[in-house]
């Protein structure tokens, strides 16, 4: 165990914790307006990634181009879903928010499987991002570079946007209460479908990262991230921006270690310890590292 | 126990001693099949429909019942190598199965009552992603104690154990307790802590006692469940027991109306019965057709009838009791 050793596996942390974040806020952010537990989600940067396989091999030559269509691709398919399988239960139940985002999941998994393929498949990397490189003895992996970049630049963008702008603060005042919004005159369906809008198109930025960093995508690679996303989001303090952002990177650095400092026989146990993490957070702080406590009232 | 329950009772011993001895091999498991899936969705009615917890780790209770039950009643010449690292005491002893289901049951009520008494304190969103935690812990725990349960590659060579009768008497026996549950004082305490658990507090209502004995009875019929599916399909994988099934359960459970016996019953029915009959569709390309029929379907039911097929009503035959119960 030495210092090297120490700051190789903070770099890996870093890295898979910026996934965690790109995800968690994204979120997080259809959670702070519908309280939606979006199961739906890690599906979206599935199928993104999934689609990234084909478009690649068929239409888009440009890496730049192929992530930008991507994204879009996940952003609109997050407004469809939106308007056929979300706006019409404004006002139900969360219960049946959350059954329908699990129908939304199936339909996405049962769909990428009939459409594209079953098998995992190979996710083309471009020479930059999958380059290692040597900074001060550390290995980092280009794309990891470019997830931690994008991931910083959303959070920080997405924050700003829900801070000052007139759509953002429109935005926070339909999750603050949606009724009393309205009488406000504001119309909450353009709010509420423009955060689909941008966590979807977030799911699909983690898509693609995933893919390069990963070289391999399947139909099913989107569940678990999706599941520890929450768990970030939760552990930050679910609805705020900031807080998801946090979230994902004490989840991405407290997984890699554990991995890393304890002996080999434990790593199989990884998702235990993440989700026995959750525990902890929510016995102890259940407003998370950020969050505001809301108390109980008859 | 009254009259009905009896007539229920023998009806059902009818029907299945009819299907033992008639019925297709194909039919008869289909029928076993929807048992288990009729006392699934029954048993976590009474955490999700009666209560106001809404849990999301069933699958993780059926999963200790199977796994349970499964090491403890495996043969007596599998045993060295399949437990070969460990005490050979373990190795000689054979458990009769209805022990090995009880056995199952202790095991997920301890479980329950482990994690109950810490996430118990959790509300809403907080606890429904708490449970599927579980759900995760356990699969991973599945996985990875393979001296135990041989991990991924699965535990194979269980007894044959289930049969027809043992399906529906457990179901029968499932809904029975639940319907007790809920036409009791206890049913009551439930009402009030579902619909505003401050104020049920406030009126002396235990409700901490109250969710955390829902919580842990339910967790108990899941094991029994779990035990004879692992006792009916011979080989159980970690994945097998995990949000597929959750999932399909708690679709049951709500498409035939939270809080209703009768809709649980109904919903299982229903959504058991669909993808099996739509499965003709799926050749070739098509497969799993019948998966994206039936999350259709539920969108469609959560949309045009978000209460559920029956809501919170129960169908019931004769002179139906004051229950006191329907909002």
């Amino acid at each position: 165990m030495n210092v090297d050793y120490f700051f190789q596996q903070l770099v890996n942390g870093l890295a898979i914790g910026s996934l965690y974040a790109l995800v968690a806020v994204g979120l997080s952010m259809v959670y702070g307006i519908l309280r939606l537990i979006n199961f739906a989600h890690g599906d979206l940067m599935m199928v993104a990634a999934m689609s990234g396989v084909t478009l690649l091999l068929f239409l888009v030559k440009s890496p730049f181009i192929l992530f930008i269509a991507i994204a879009l691709l996940a952003g609109l398919l997050g407004l469809v879903f939106e308007r056929i399988a979300y706006r019409p239960l404004r006002g139900a139940p969360e219960v049946n928010l959350l059954i329908t985002s699990f129908a939304v999941s199936s339909i996405l998994q049962t769909g990428t499987v009939m459409a594209i393929t079953a098998q995992p498949r190979r996710f083309e990397t471009v020479p930059v991002l999958s380059k290692l490189y040597d900074v001060a003895g550390l290995q980092i992996r280009g794309a990891d570079i470019a997830t931690f970049i994008i991931a910083v630049l959303s959070a920080l963008a997405l924050t700003w946007f829900t801070r000052t702008s007139r759509t953002g603060i429109a935005m926070r005042a339909v999750s603050e209460n949606l009724q009393v919004s309205m009488l406000m005159g504001i119309n909450p369906s353009r709010p509420i479908a423009l955060a689909f809008f941008i966590g979807s198109l977030l799911a699909g930025v983690a898509g693609v990262l995933w893919g390069w960093k990963y070289g391999q995508v399947d139909p099913t690679m989107g569940f678990l991230p999706g599941l520890k996303a929450f768990v970030a989001a939760v552990i930050g303090g679910i609805g705020s921006i900031p807080g998801a952002f946090v979230g994902g990177y004490v989840l991405g650095l407290a997984e890699v270690f554990f991995i890393g400092f304890l002996p080999p026989s434990f790593s199989g146990y990884r998702d235990v310890f993440v989700f026995a993490l959750l525990f902890i957070v929510l016995l102890v702080r259940p407003q998370g590292i950020l969050g505001a406590a809301k108390g109980r009232r008859a | 126990m009254n009259w009905k329950w009896l007539l229920v009772v023998v009806a059902l011993f009818i029907i299945c001693f009819w299907a033992d001895v008639s019925w297709n091999g194909y039919a008869l498991r289909l029928f076993m099949f929807l048992g288990l899936y009729v006392a699934l969705s029954v048993s976590l009615n009474l955490v999700n429909g009666l209560t106001d917890i809404f849990s999301l780790g069933h699958a993780a209770f059926m999963a200790l019942g199977a796994y349970t039950s499964a090491v403890l009643t495996l043969p007596l010449e599998r045993r060295p190598s399949t437990f070969s690292t460990l005490a050979t005491w373990f190795q000689e002893m054979v458990v009769p199965f209805p022990l090995a289901l009880l056995a199952g049951a202790s095991v997920a009520i301890v479980a329950a009552l482990l994690i109950g008494v810490p996430l118990l304190r959790l509300r809403g969103h907080y606890l429904s992603v708490g449970t599927l935690a579980l759900l995760v812990i356990v699969e991973t725990l599945t996985r990875n104690m393979a001296f135990l349960t041989k991990g991924a590659r699965g535990f194979n060579g269980i007894p044959t154990y289930t049969n027809v009768f043992w399906v529906w008497g457990v179901a029968v026996l499932c809904i029975y307790i639940v319907v007790r549950f809920k036409v009791s004082s206890f049913g009551l305490a439930f009402n009030a802590l579902r619909q505003d658990d401050v104020a049920a507090e406030a009126t002396g209502i235990p409700t901490a006692k109250y969710r955390l004995l829902s919580f842990v009875v339910s967790a108990a019929m899941a094991a029994v469940v779990g035990g004879l599916w692992a006792h009916l399909v011979r080989v159980i994988q970690p994945n097998v027991f995990s949000y597929n099934i959750t999932f399909l359960v708690v679709a049951m459970l709500v498409i035939g109306g939270l809080g209703s016996i009768s809709g649980s019953v109904i919903g299982a029915a229903v959504l058991f019965i669909i993808p099996e009959a739509l499965r003709f569709l799926e050749t070739g390309r098509l497969f799993g057709l019948s998966q994206l029929i039936l999350a259709l379907l539920l969108i469609v039911v959560m949309v045009f009838r978000p209460q559920g097929l029956l809501g919170r009503k129960e169908i019931s035959f004769g002179k139906q009791r004051a229950t006191s119960n329907e909002q």
